[in-house]
């Protein structure tokens, strides 16, 4: 008895590696389209009527008008070195600031070793420094940033949010601070070679992570005008990895993450 | 006084007009209640498939390994009795796997690499919760079967019904009335399980629901909204299986 079932074991445990091995061995390589599917202004989220919202607002703009945000923005966007350090002298019983993101959005902000960066977070340290305050950053779902914020878990949000009017009804946001690109990844060989074609041919599936402003353009662009379907994934490498396997025939989603996937992917 | 009612009046119309005004947001506006409408239908069609493919694996698993373990130290040397005992290994292989790992690690595999070519999210989420399902359901049964006396397998036997007909018509009916409410509520667990299916892309009720948060960035209605709709749902199943044991129930006497 024992025997056999150790011997089922180890047959089970093989088919699985064939499996995953096989899965890996068809590799597909992705590319960029050229052209940008549309661009977007990132901005602070704060629950309405918020006693943050003033000064980190007012923080921000400091920091936009002496060129701050823009050096940390070309630090890790065009790799210019900068010599900004923020919460370096941060008094040891300083009120604490906690920003929810997720994590999960390079270059706007992911895990390096145990820290998370990345140029929201630093933009809010910098923020934070000018409140002479410490910043926390409270890592979490996408999805759950909201109920954080609003519920005062958390002061602010900050994870390459979109202002949209509907947004609007239910928190207030900060002057935008950056601009995102949002880009369609296809693979090497798509019948897809301009963001024109996803109009003009229509019925493409096209994948998303689930509330970006890639899911909210392409919800409304294409899917409410009946010019294709959308699939939303948790993550937006869960949507790549759907576009590897055949699962849809494109990806919208911002520009720098994009990179950083086809990059991944094409090794 | 008076001043004070006013007050208190004029906030209470204010709060209803907040809730209102959240309401047409979350709700009426792009005729976002489909989400929630879809995601309900999504939701209800893979319990149900789910259900049925988890009861079938599950008796199936069950006869076997209980008739394993009645059975195989008595049985004549042959072929019946290796196949007994491969069945019983690969179905414990199976128990094994599948109650030692996440059923949302479970979606994620099939999903991603069993059924890497097929983008029918439904179909692959009915199959895995399906699977999940019937290892639980497995073990539910088999607690039944073995729960009835001896004695009345050995009745059946005396008035010359063969094994499986003493099981059919003798065994089966009884364990399933004692299980009923475990088997109930495992149908209730897997309902609720389902709302883990946005990971692969479908949209059952509670991305429904989390659509609608991202839209709109209100935090609490639509999770309510998707609660309230999961708590109607059980609700109703409940009073059901309490019908169907009532039902079950006038057999005693």
């Amino acid at each position: 008895m024992k025997k056999a079932t150790r011997i089922l074991a180890v047959l089970c445990l093989l088919a699985l590696f064939v499996c995953m091995f096989s899965a890996c061995g068809s590799k597909v390589q992705l590319k960029i389209l050229d052209t940008a599917y549309a661009e977007e202004d990132y901005a602070i989220c704060f629950a309405k009527n918020s006693e943050w919202t003033e000064p980190v607002n007012s923080a921000l703009e400091e920091l936009i008008a002496d060129g701050t945000v823009k050096a940390i923005i070309d630090k890790y966007i065009n790799g210019v070195e900068n010599d900004l350090v923020f919460q370096q002298d941060v008094a040891a019983d300083a009120e604490e600031l906690h920003m929810a993101t997720n994590a999960e959005f390079p270059p706007y902000e992911y895990h390096e070793g145990d820290s998370i960066v990345g140029i929201d977070a630093e933009i809010a340290s910098a923020i934070a420094d000018k409140l002479g305050m410490k910043l926390v950053i409270d890592d979490m779902a996408f999805d759950s940033i909201i109920p954080a914020v609003t519920s005062g878990k958390a002061d602010f949000g900050m994870a390459g949010m979109t202002v949209t009017e509907d947004r609007l009804q239910s928190v207030d946001f900060s002057t935008s601070y950056a601009t995102g690109v949002q880009v369609v990844i296809v693979t090497d060989d798509s019948e897809i070679t301009s963001v024109d074609d996803l109009f003009e041919t229509g019925g493409y599936t096209i994948g998303v992570q689930t509330n970006t402003t890639g899911d909210l353009y392409s919800t409304w662009d294409i899917e409410d005008e009946g010019l294709g379907t959308v699939q939303r994934y948790n993550k937006g490498a869960d949507a790549v990895q759907a576009l590897v396997t055949g699962k849809v025939d494109c990806v919208v989603i911002d520009n720098e993450p994009a990179k950083a996937f086809v990059e991944a992917n094409n090794k | 006084m008076a001043e004070w009612f006013a007050g208190v009046s004029a906030s209470v119309s204010q709060w209803f007009a907040d809730v209102k005004a959240d309401f047409i947001l979350n709700f009426i506006k792009e005729d976002r209640w489909k989400y929630l409408l879809n995601g309900l239908g999504v939701t209800l069609k893979i319990t149900l498939v789910a259900v049925l493919l988890g009861i079938v694996i599950g008796v199936v698993v069950a006869i076997v390994r209980s008739t394993y373990d009645k059975n195989y130290d008595r049985m004549r040397k042959g072929p019946g009795r290796g196949f007994l005992r491969l069945f019983n290994a690969i179905a414990k292989i199976y128990l094994t796997v599948v109650r030692g790992t996440p059923v949302v690690v479970q979606l994620m595999i099939i999903y991603y690499i069993i059924f890497a070519s097929s983008n029918n999210g439904v179909m692959i989420a009915m199959l895995a919760f399906g699977i999940n399902s019937g290892a639980y359901v497995a073990e539910i049964i088999r607690s039944g079967i073995m729960s009835i006396d001896n004695g009345q397998f050995e009745a059946g036997r005396s008035m010359g019904f063969n094994y499986v007909q003493t099981m059919r018509y003798i065994i089966i009916p009884q364990a399933l009335k004692n299980v009923l409410p475990a088997l109930a509520n495992e149908f209730i667990v897997l309902l609720k399980e389902t709302s883990v299916a946005g990971y692969v892309s479908v949209e059952d009720l509670t991305k429904g629901g989390d659509i609608i948060r991202g839209r709109t960035y209100s935090a609490f209605m639509p999770l309510f909204a998707v609660a309230l709709i999961y708590l109607v749902l059980v609700m109703f199943f409940t009073w059901l299986v309490g019908k169907l044991e009532r039902r079950l129930r006038s057999s005693d006497h």
